[in-house]
């Protein structure tokens, strides 16, 4: 899988009340939880999101709450992937049972700048930054993860163990 | 090979042999939680995933406490998806109306989690149970459903910090003010992917109240679970929510820890979390001064009866300020009636206090609370971060119970020693 998109650059800490503030919590609808991405961070920041952009983010990205809600609000506004320095534990956990891609790059993070043009080699787990020509190599996909994965996200695996 | 306590439980749990941190185990639950927010959710993965029942009616909780009462049409219609699961799976543990309390504080009182279990909660605050010795943690709703079905889960192994605590606190000064700062010396992501396991004379000092008090914000340092040993306190608290069978467990000598972090409490004020982020904590008086709008006492964090017994021996005979709205919301029903039994709710109530029903309400910027652009709260919860309580130009500081109804008292932060 490969994503061409914007980068669209965030800072540190960045929490899942940012992601999607409570007060949305009301539906577990992808579109309706879409268009409210981000609202806790900026008000209207969402809206510069278009479909296959690529949010870009510094260290602990998604911490706070166990809310699914966020990565689903995340796919909801068209973003496939996510870029960090590092992500909190239980948002990258449910990154991926939700089907949102989470690279973990340390410090090359700062290779990318908002409104940078990219492209997301998922399988090979490389990025490419066409602005300044750059590319990114990212820390393997853990073996148990990719099983996840491989079985098509938490659901499908589950699925496949209870039949 | 000796063991940290993480090891030790996750060990209990699996038929692998846990070898050290980085291992990829599959263990066992000893109980999978949901609330009104996260259950609809999991029900939604657990019939995607083709599941018919869950793997055993005793063990899942479902607690419906963020909104309640229901605060609007949305949250209304979520719990009626809760409810109906709840019923249509017979699980025993099911709670709402005037049975709900705040998940974490309704859990241990009722005594459906113990030292020595797993427990896996659809709720970031999960890891308050690793105060009873419970290896305990937030997980999101599809984990949770898979839990739900299979009645097993996997866990990467977490390496330990080791956080020793000693000395003999001030008055007005407790559990915490030891977690705040201890967040503030490590980070909000100090502990990321992380267990951290608390040993030391004050921590043996401390109530199992306390003790869940900071096991809960072990997230807020990025944790994966915030444990302590299971003493002969924990099992007499475990043997009065109506457990039996619970026993002691402690990490191993020379077990290998990834850090160690040493706090003296002796000389420790009252400590401040300053927004936007728990880490950012200060002792009391490098915010004294500032006004405030709202107190909240209360949440999974602060709002069991030792904690409203610590307010109300503040408000005692005193005034919340005319400016200020005072919350209080005890975290169970059961705390409530204690508080009326004891007295306390005359005590709010002559003070001005609003008393609230259990609920995790205003915390999360739900309801019953909410601030507005360029308010400032002082609460007892959990969270700073940016627009947590409402508006995304108010403030939250978070501290321990006394500090927060003498704030209300004063009209500002302030010391209760001073007040």
């Amino acid at each position: 899988m490969k994503v061409k998109g914007t980068a669209h650059r965030v800072g540190d800490h960045i929490d899942t009340d940012a992601i999607i503030p409570a007060r949305f919590l009301v539906t577990t609808d992808p579109e309706e939880l879409g268009a409210n991405c981000m609202e806790g961070h900026e008000e209207g920041w969402g809206k510069r999101l278009k479909k296959n952009d690529v949010i870009v983010a510094g260290e602990n990205f998604g911490c706070g709450s166990s809310r699914e809600h966020a990565p689903i609000s995340i796919l909801g506004a068209g973003v496939p992937v996510v870029v960090a320095k590092s992500f909190a534990r239980i948002f990258y956990r449910n990154g991926f049972n939700m089907g949102l891609v989470l690279l973990e790059v340390g410090e090359e993070i700062d290779k990318i700048g908002d409104t940078h043009e990219i492209e997301v080699d998922v399988v090979v787990g490389e990025i490419r930054n066409l602005t300044t020509d750059e590319t990114i190599k990212c820390a393997p996909v853990p073996p148990f993860m990719q099983e996840i994965l491989n079985a098509g996200g938490l659901v499908s695996y589950a699925k496949k163990k209870l039949s | 090979m000796p063991q940290t306590l993480a090891e030790k439980i996750l060990q209990k749990h699996t038929d692998q042999e846990v070898s050290g941190a980085g291992q990829i185990v599959q263990c066992r639950v000893s109980m999978a939680l949901a609330n009104d927010i996260t259950a609809p959710l999991a029900i939604k993965s657990f019939r995607a995933m083709g599941a018919k029942q869950v793997f055993d009616k005793d063990k899942v909780s479902l607690v419906c406490d963020h909104f309640t009462p229901n605060k609007d049409i949305e949250s209304a219609e979520q719990v009626k998806v809760v409810r109906d699961f709840a019923q249509e799976m017979g699980i025993t543990h099911y709670y709402e109306c005037g049975e709900v309390g705040v998940e974490h504080a309704l859990l241990p009182e009722k005594g459906i989690v113990g030292p020595g279990d797993i427990v896996v909660g659809a709720d970031s605050h999960t890891c308050t149970y690793g105060g009873l010795g419970a290896f305990a943690t937030g997980m999101g709703s599809t984990d949770i459903a898979g839990a739900m079905a299979l009645g097993e889960t996997w866990f990467k192994v977490p390496p330990t910090i080791k956080v020793e605590i000693e000395g003999k606190p001030r008055e007005h000064v407790g559990a915490k003010d030891y977690m705040l700062n201890l967040i503030g010396r490590i980070g909000v992501a100090g502990g990321l992917y992380k267990a951290l396991e608390f040993s030391g004379g004050a921590v043996d000092d401390l109530s199992i109240e306390g003790r869940m008090t900071m096991a809960n914000m072990a997230i807020e340092a990025g944790g994966k679970v915030g444990l302590f040993a299971s003493d002969a306190k924990t099992l007499e608290y475990t043997r009065n929510a109506g457990r039996s069978g619970d026993e002691t467990l402690a990490a191993d000598a020379g077990a290998e820890y990834d850090r160690v972090v040493k706090i003296d409490v002796s000389d420790m004020e009252p400590q401040i979390a300053c927004p936007h982020l728990p880490d950012n904590v200060k002792p009391v008086q490098e915010t004294e001064g500032l006004q405030i709008h709202q107190a909240v006492v209360g949440s999974c964090t602060n709002g069991r009866i030792e904690d409203m017994r610590e307010a109300a021996a503040i408000l005692k005979g005193r005034k919340v300020n005319p400016k200020v709205r005072c919350i209080i919301l005890p975290a169970t029903p059961t705390i409530w009636k204690m508080c009326l039994q004891e007295g306390l709710m005359e005590i709010f109530m002559e003070a001005g206090c609003i008393v609230g029903p259990p609920t995790c309400g205003p915390c999360l910027g739900g309801h019953m609370g909410i601030l507005a652009g360029g308010e400032r709260a002082i609460a007892t919860t959990n969270r700073n971060f940016r627009g947590r309580m409402g508006s995304l130009e108010s403030e939250v500081y978070l501290s321990n119970p006394a500090v927060a109804a003498a704030s209300a008292v004063a009209g500002e932060i302030i010391n209760p020693a001073k007040l």
